[in-house]
């Protein structure tokens, strides 16, 4: 048992909770108030991922509120046993910055006959998502800068192994060898987690 | 089934951060359909995306942003969604989506093209200029050639496999290649082996499965 979440605080731990809680309120009974504390949270972090790719004030502003709107309609869909508000509202601020740029991302479909299901059993499933988004913190916050730094510039800047190599003056192998030992660090956290 | 072969952090880091070209994209979620391993690693991606955006806090005051936000949102009607349940038929689907519906049906309903030597291909279109997707099917026991490639390819086995040195590629295996590997990929006897082949575009056949009805083709 390792419960060691070594550098994600506690309170933001709770603060975590409490945006669950108030993500399934606004799903179930639409509340403005509820949503208001989830908006002044994430409006100025989606407008600074939206800006690293807009370089551009206004476009990011107005893809922040995009993104903010169909959070609000999509509520209804967070499942609170996934937990992770952060991940979830992560990839529809992807989507919509994906659709801006009239690209397409094609995604598997979870009903589809041919899809193969995990074979964890949900109920199993279920109490690893919630301990995953904190142990995933706790193993962000101990990973050096500079890895930090290439894994910011893949999700915010969109930018490609070689687009980060040539940006930072290193070889393409450094990006690489950085990327695989940062997600080694965060899987074994996972896999710690019992 | 049991996946041996699956996606590098590289391709699945692209696919995580929206960054992927959507040729690239129909393969790695193809492969994600099949494989619950990759799904996994996947969603640790988007988690670590989520802590990312967690930080990327730029204080500001946002009395404006959330009153326009509420003037918006007064005009938004909520449509309800229901939840689909899984498909009750579970007849035996090959193809899984989100490639079913670029190339419009499964196996039974696909109009292959002739290549010679027993193999065929569907060219499947997509709105990426930088790819060339196809679905190739090829002979049972057939040798290829040794060759490089040049430049990225995926291939994804949906039926059938195919041996690479002492490597097996079957259902759900995803092979990467790039410039640098040479290989001498076989179809397994018994048969016929149907893939995904995701390559750059410029460079026309060069999947090895391709490769091996080049000459016929003369191009
Ligand atoms: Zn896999």
């Amino acid at each position: 048992m390792n419960n060691k979440n070594s550098g994600g605080s506690e309170a933001e731990d709770l603060a975590k909770a409490e945006m669950v809680r108030l993500l399934s309120i606004v799903g179930r009974d639409r509340s403005a108030d509820a949503f208001e504390a989830i908006f002044r949270f994430y409006a100025p972090r989606i407008r600074s991922f939206m800006a690293a790719k807009t370089k551009d004030r206004q476009a990011a502003e107005e893809l922040m509120q995009e993104t903010m709107t169909a959070v609000w309609n999509k509520a209804g869909q967070f499942d609170p046993a996934r937990g992770n508000v952060s991940a979830w509202i992560y990839t529809i601020a992807r989507n919509v910055r994906i659709d801006a740029y009239r690209r397409k991302r094609p995604e598997f479909d979870m009903n589809d006959p041919a899809f193969v299901a995990d074979d964890v059993a949900p109920a199993d499933q279920e109490f690893q998502q919630i301990q995953e988004a904190q142990l995933l913190r706790g193993a962000m916050a101990t990973l050096p800068e500079e890895q930090l730094d290439v894994l910011r510039r893949a999700f915010f800047d969109e930018a490609s192994h070689s687009t980060i190599a040539r940006d930072l003056g290193v070889p393409l192998g450094t990006v690489k060898s950085r990327i695989r030992l940062a997600f080694e660090k965060l899987r074994s956290s996972l896999e710690g987690r019992l | 089934m049991n996946v041996k072969h699956h996606l590098s952090d590289e391709f699945l880091i692209e696919y995580a951060a929206g960054s992927l070209s959507e040729g690239w994209s129909l393969a790695v979620a193809s492969h994600l359909a099949l494989c619950p391993e990759c799904r996994q690693r996947l969603h640790a991606m988007e988690g670590a995306a989520g802590a990312l955006l967690d930080k990327a806090d730029e204080s500001a005051n946002e009395d404006e942003a959330w009153a326009r936000f509420k003037a918006r949102a007064a005009d938004i009607k909520v449509e309800e969604v229901k939840l689909e349940a899984p498909k009750a038929t579970k007849q035996t689907v090959v193809l899984p989506e989100p490639l079913r519906s670029y190339v419009g049906g499964d196996l039974a309903d696909l109009k292959w093209r002739a290549l010679g030597r027993g193999a065929y291909q569907i060219l499947i279109e997509t709105k990426d200029k930088n790819t060339q997707v196809r679905l190739l099917r090829i002979p049972a026991g057939k040798p290829v050639p040794e060759h490089t490639h040049e430049g990225r390819e995926l291939t994804l086995v949906l039926a059938g496999s195919f041996h690479d040195g002492e490597e097996l590629f079957a259902r759900g295996d995803i092979e990467e290649a790039d410039g640098d590997l040479l290989h001498t990929p076989k179809a397994t006897e018994g048969e016929d082996c149907i893939c995904l082949a995701v390559t750059e575009a410029p460079l026309k056949f060069s999947s090895w499965i391709v490769r091996l009805v080049q000459p016929i083709l003369k191009i």
